[in-house]
C-alpha cells in the first residue's frame, strides 16, 4: 500500500530497517532473562487459593528447612506500605489499595508469600511447605453482587487511599452531564439504546512477566525488568522498600510484548525485597499459568449507550454508561473508566446533550489493569453498535450517519475539558482529522455499497459487511512528560538516549528517524539507548499511545538544539554566520559560497581543537494536548447459520495517524491491534470456576488467534498533518483495537439479522440469538 | 547422565538431568535465542530444529537428542552474516517484539527446505503452531514468501 507523504523527506516516512531488527532476528541475548547472573536465587510466589479470605496464621518453619531456601517473605516480616501497581505518573490517579503482602487475600491468585531459593525445585518445595491458615470470607464475582447492599467489603483496610467508596466496593465513579440529556432525548425524533458486554480477557504477550534484581558493585539495587514503565518502577520500589531513588537503577532490555500488561508494577518490588533481604541476585520468571492467574487483565465492562437523533441523522443526545469490573485491586480502574467517555464521546461532537456516567467496581476476581485501548475499546463497542442501530432505524447508510456527525479539523468537543485522566481534562481543538477519507477508502476497499445492497448467501453461509469508527489520543494531556538526550561523537555520529520504552513497537527506530531527519544523517549514524534510569533522561514510559508524539517531540527539540550547536561550530570553521549554513547529507554547506565542512570535522574541532565543548542537548516535552488518531474499520463476515460459526472473510482498517514516521511499523501496529480485536470478538474470554479461580489458564484453553484464524487484512494509512506532532505525526499503537469488535458485530447483524452484544461472538451465542429471532418471527 | 549431540554443527558432550527439558539445556549452553512462552507445548516460541525438523524444546526431554543434530537460531546466521530468512524477517517488518521470531524463523526454515515454493496458505498452515501476539501474522507470512523468492532466485539454498 502506498502512503502519500506531504513533503519529501530523507528519513522520516521511510521504511528504514528497524534498529533492533537484526539483533532480534539473529537471536542476540537482549531480553531480561538472557543475562546469566552467577549465584542468582530463584524467586517464587505463593498464591491464594481463595477468592476472599483472611490469613489467620502463616507458618514457614517447615519451608525454611528445605535445603537451599534463602528467604521467605510474607505480611509478617515486610513493612506495610500502601501503593498502586499501576505504572502511572505521580501522584497516581489509581487508589493506593495494594501492599507487598497483606493479611487478607482478595482473589484466587493474590500474593500470599514469596520464597527465594538456590533452585526452582527448592523454591517450589518451600512453597508447598508454607502452612497458611485462612478464614474464608464470602466473595463476590459480579459487579451486581459487589454493589448489592450488604455485600462483603473487599477493601476494608484502613490505610488504603483514594478509593471512591470502599464500603460499597466502588473503586472509582464518574458522572458528567453536558446540556440537558432528558430534554435532548425528548427533542429527538429517533432514539435507540444498546447494552454491550466485554468479558475478562488477557494481553497474552508472548514473553511472560520476568525480572532480575541484584546489587551492583557499589551496593546499588539494579532491577532488570520486562516493563513498560522503568521510571515508575524506580519511584514505586523506592517508596515500598524505603530505598532512596538514587540507590536504584531500573533497566529495561528488549521486552517480548506488553500491550499494557507491563505497565503494571507486579514482580519488581517482590524481587527487590528478596534481593535486599538475602543480599543475593534474585531472578523471577512467571509461568504462563501464573501470568493468566495472577497478573492483569482487560477491564471487563458493561456499556450502555442511548442515542437520540433528528430525522436527518444529526445526533442530539448521547448517554453513555459504563460499569467496569476492576477486579480485586483498583489499578487503572478510574482512569480506564474516564477513558471510556473521553475517547468515545468526542468522536460524534454534533450532539449537544451528553451524559457520561459509570463506576469501576471491585470484585473478587483477577485484577484488571491497563490494556491496549484502555477503555476506548469498551466505549466504542457500545457506541458503534448503537450507531448501527440508529442508522437502521433512520433508514440511513451507516457511513452517511458517521459523516453527518463526526468531529472535523478545527472543531472541538466539551468532553475534552470535562474528562481527563481520572479528573477534569483540558479543552482541545482537533487540528488534523482524515476520518472522512478513511471512510471513503475503506468503503471502496471492502466493496461496501455493493455488498450492503446485495448480501451474498451460499448454502448455510450468510455474508455481511459492517463498519465501526474510533479515535484514541496521543499521550495524556497535562500529565505526560518525556525527555531525550542527544550527544554527538567526534566522527559525526550520535548517541540518542531516551527514557522511552520500546516494547516491540519499534519506537527506538521511530525516535532515531526523527533525530536523523533533523541532523541530516542516515539512521545508522544514530545509536539509540533507551530505558535505563541511570543513563537515560526521564520518560513516563510506553502507554497511552504516547511515544511517537510525546517522546518524539522531545527528540525533535533535542535534535534541533544539537543542530544549532553544530552550525555554530561550523560557522567558526567556515568563518561565516550560521544563518546561511545548511545541515544535510552528513555535512554543513554554505549557501553563499558552497564551501562545506563534514560532521566529522565539526566533531573533532569541538572535542579537540578550539573553543572545546561537547555538542549535546537534553530536551523535554510535556504533553499540552493529545491529538487523536482516527480509524475506520470494515469487516466482511460469513456466518454459518447451521453451526453458528463466524468467519471473518476480510478486514479493512484505514487510519489517520498524521504523517507516519515509519509506515511499515505503523501498519504493523494496526495489523497486530486488529488481530487482537478479532480475538476479543470471536474467541477470547477468561472463565472462572464457582470459587473464582481462572479455569482457562493455558493457550490451549484460552485461544488467541493463530495465523490460520486471521483473515485477509488490509491496513491503509491516510496521512493527515498534525501541526503539533513531530513531522506531523500522531499515535497509532492503540486505535486499531477499538474497532474490530463492533465492526464484526455489525457485520453479523447485516449477515443474519441478529445483534451480538456480548463478546466473544461464539457459535453458541450466535445460534442462541438465531433461535430467539426465529421464535420471535414465528410469534 | 551424559549425552552427545551436535549443536549448530558443533559436537556437544554434556551432563543432563533425565527430566531436564531441551529448552533448559539449550539455554544453559548459551543458546539464549531459545525462548519460553508457555512451557507446555502450546505457543511454538521455543521451537528448534531436531535433525532439520521443527520441535518444541520445552516439551522435549534433553536426553532425546542423544546422537542427533539440533539447530537453534544462533546456528542459522549471525549479526555480521545473517541468514537471508533473518534478513527477510527484518525487511518485511515481521519483527516487532521479536520474542516469537526465533521459533518462527526456524519453522519457516524447515518449511522452505521441504517446499521451496510454498503458496501463502501453505505458509500459514505450516506456521499454525507458532503464536505471535504483536504482528497479526501478515508481515510474517510476507517475510517467508520473500525469503522463498530469494531462495528460488538462487540467493540461498
Ligand atoms: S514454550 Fe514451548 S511451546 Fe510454548
Ligand atoms: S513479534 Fe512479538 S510475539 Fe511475535
Amino acid at each position: 500500500m502506498a502512503v502519500i507523504l506531504k513533503a519529501k523527506r530523507e528519513v522520516v516516512g521511510q521504511n528504514v530497517l528497524k534498529v533492533d531488527g537484526l539483533p532480534l532476528a539473529t537471536g542476540q541475548p537482549k531480553f531480561t532473562l538472557d543475562m546469566d547472573l552467577p549465584g542468582a536465587l530463584v524467586g517464587k510466589i505463593l498464591y491464594s487459593p481463595y477468592a476472599h479470605a483472611e490469613i489467620v496464621s502463616i507458618d514457614t518453619s517447615e519451608a525454611e528447612k528445605v535445603p537451599g531456601v534463602a528467604c521467605i517473605l510474607h505480611y509478617g516480616n515486610v513493612p506495610r506500605v500502601p501503593y498502586t501497581t499501576a505504572g502511572q505518573g505521580w501522584p497516581e490517579p489509581s487508589p493506593y489499595d495494594t501492599v507487598l503482602f497483606d493479611k487478607k487475600v482478595r482473589y484466587v491468585g493474590d500474593r500470599v508469600a514469596a520464597v527465594a531459593a538456590e533452585t526452582e525445585e527448592a523454591a517450589l518445595e518451600a512453597l508447598r511447605k508454607i502452612k497458611v491458615e485462612y478464614k474464608v470470607l464470602p466473595a463476590v464475582f459480579t459487579v451486581e453482587e459487589a454493589l448489592a447492599p450488604g455485600a462483603p467489603i473487599i477493601h476494608d483496610e484502613e490505610d488504603a487511599e483514594g478509593i471512591y467508596d470502599a464500603k460499597r466496593n466502588i473503586a472509582a465513579a464518574v458522572d458528567v452531564p453536558i446540556g440537558n440529556i432528558e430534554k435532548g432525548f425528548a427533542e429527538s425524533d429517533v432514539v435507540v439504546e444498546a447494552t454491550c458486554e466485554l468479558p475478562y480477557s488477557q494481553h497474552a504477550a508472548m514473553e511472560p512477566h520476568c525480572v532480575i534484581a541484584y546489587f551492583d558493585e557499589d551496593g546499588r539495587l539494579v532491577i532488570r525488568s520486562s516493563t513498560q514503565v522503568p521510571f515508575h518502577i524506580r519511584r514505586v520500589v523506592s517508596r515500598v522498600l524505603g530505598i532512596p531513588i538514587h540507590r536504584i537503577r531500573v533497566v529495561k532490555p528488549r521486552i517480548g510484548g506488553g500491550f499494557g500488561s507491563k505497565q503494571e508494577i507486579i514482580l519488581e518490588p517482590v524481587a527487590a525485597a528478596l534481593a535486599l533481604r538475602t543480599g543475593r541476585p534474585v531472578k523471577m520468571a512467571l509461568s504462563r499459568e501464573e501470568v493468566f492467574v495472577s497478573t492483569r487483565t482487560i477491564h471487563p465492562a458493561k456499556v450502555r449507550v442511548k442515542l437520540g437523533a433528528k430525522k436527518d441523522g444529526t445526533l442530539h443526545a448521547i448517554e453513555l454508561e459504563a460499569i467496569l469490573n476492576t477486579g480485586a485491586y483498583g489499578a487503572h480502574g478510574g482512569t480506564t473508566l474516564y477513558n471510556v467517555g473521553s475517547k468515545a464521546l468526542p468522536l460524534y461532537n454534533k450532539a449537544r446533550n451528553l451524559r457520561f456516567h459509570g463506576k469501576a467496581v471491585y470484585t473478587n476476581l483477577p485484577v484488571a489493569g491497563a490494556y491496549r485501548g484502555y477503555g476506548a475499546n469498551q466505549g466504542f463497542f457500545g457506541l458503534e453498535i448503537a450507531m448501527d442501530m440508529l442508522a437502521e432505524k433512520l433508514g440511513m447508510d451507516p457511513i452517511e450517519l458517521r459523516l453527518r456527525n463526526h468531529i472535523r479539523t478545527g472543531e472541538t468537543s466539551p468532553i475534552f475539558e470535562k474528562l481527563g485522566e481520572g479528573r477534569e481534562g483540558k479543552p482541545q481543538v482537533i487540528r488534523s482529522c482524515a476520518l472522512e477519507e478513511c471512510l471513503r477508502i475503506g468503503a471502496e476497499r471492502i466493496g461496501w455499497y455493493e455488498k450492503r445492497r446485495n448480501p451474498r448467501r451460499k448454502g448455510p453461509w450468510a455474508y455481511g459487511v459492517g463498519l465501526a469508527c474510533a479515535m484514541q489520543g496521543s499521550g495524556i494531556t497535562g500529565v505526560d512528560m518525556a525527555a531525550a538526550t542527544l550527544i554527538m561523537n567526534e566522527d559525526g555520529s550520535f548517541r540518542l538516549l531516551v527514557g522511552a520504552t520500546d516494547l516491540g513497537t519499534g519506537s527506538d527506530t521511530v525516535l532515531a528517524q526523527i533525530a536523523a531527519e533533523v541532523l541530516g544523517v542516515p539512521v545508522e549514524k544514530i545509536s539509540v539507548y533507551s530505558s535505563d534510569t541511570d543513563f537515560t533522561p526521564f520518560d513516563k514510559g510506553a502507554y497511552a499511545s504516547s511515544t511517537t508524539y510525546v517522546s518524539g517531540n522531545a527528540v525533535l527539540k533535542a535534535a534541533e538544539e544539537v543542530k544549532r550547536q553544530i552550525l555554530e561550530v561550523a560557522s567558526e570553521i567556515l568563518e561565516e554566520p550560521a544563518e546561511g549554513l545548511i545541515l544535510a547529507g552528513g555535512k554543513v554547506v554554505s549557501e553563499r559560497t558552497g564551501r562545506e565542512v563534514s560532521l566529522s570535522e565539526v566533531g573533532h574541532r569541538a572535542f579537540y581543537v578550539a573553543n572545546q565543548r561537547q555538542i549535546a542537548a537534553t530536551a523535554s516535552f510535556a504533553c499540552p494536548e493529545s491529538p487523536p488518531p482516527f480509524a475506520a474499520f470494515f469487516a466482511e463476515v460469513a456466518v454459518d447459520t447451521e453451526t453458528g460459526i463466524v468467519r471473518v472473510e476480510k478486514f479493512v482498517v484505514v487510519a489517520d495517524c498524521g504523517q507516519p514516521i515509519h509506515p511499515k511499523l505503523a501498519e504493523g501496529q494496526l495489523e497486530g491491534a486488529v488481530v487482537q480485536g478479532i480475538g476479543h470478538a470471536l474467541y477470547e474470554e477468561m472463565l472462572f470456576s464457582e470459587r473464582g479461580s481462572t479455569v482457562n489458564s493455558t493457550f490451549f484453553d484460552y485461544r488467541i488467534p493463530t495465523v490460520l484464524d486471521v483473515p485477509e487484512i488490509e491496513a491503509i494509512l491516510v496521512p493527515s498533518d498534525e501541526p503539533t506532532g513531530p513531522f506531523g505525526a500522531k499515535s497509532i499503537a492503540e486505535v486499531g483495537i477499538d474497532g474490530p469488535v463492533p465492526a464484526i458485530s455489525n457485520a453479523i447483524y447485516h449477515a443474519v439479522g441478529v445483534r451480538l452484544t456480548r463478546a466473544p461472538f461464539t457459535p453458541e451465542r450466535i445460534l442462541a440469538a438465531l433461535r430467539t429471532k426465529d421464535k420471535e418471527r414465528k410469534g | 547422565m551424559k549425552i552427545y549431540f551436535e549443536l549448530n554443527g558443533r559436537p556437544q558432550y554434556v551432563e543432563v538431568e533425565p527430566g531436564e527439558s531441551l529448552l533448559s539445556l539449550l539455554r544453559r549452553l548459551g543458546m539464549k535465542s531459545v525462548k519460553e512462552g508457555c512451557g507446555t507445548g502450546e505457543c511454538g516460541v521455543c521451537t528448534v530444529l531436531l535433525d532439520g525438523k521443527p520441535i518444541r524444546s520445552c516439551i522435549t526431554f534433553a536426553p532425546k537428542v542423544q546422537g542427533k543434530r539440533v539447530t537453534t537460531l544462533e546456528g542459522l546466521g549471525t549479526l555480521e552474516d545473517p541468514h537471508p530468512l533473518q534478513r527477510a524477517f527484518v525487511e518485511a517488518g515481521a519483527v516487532q517484539c521479536g520474542f516469537c521470531t526465533p521459533g518462527m524463523i526456524l519453522t519457516a526454515y524447515a518449511l522452505l527446505q521441504e517446499n521451496p515454493a510454498p503458496a501463502p496458505y501453505e505458509v500459514r498452515e505450516y506456521l499454525v503452531g507458532n503464536l505471535c501476539r504483536c504482528t497479526g501474522y501478515k508481515k510474517i507470512v510476507d517475510a517467508v514468501l520473500l525469503a522463498a523468492k530469494w531462495k528460488r532466485e538462487g540467493r540461498w539454498r
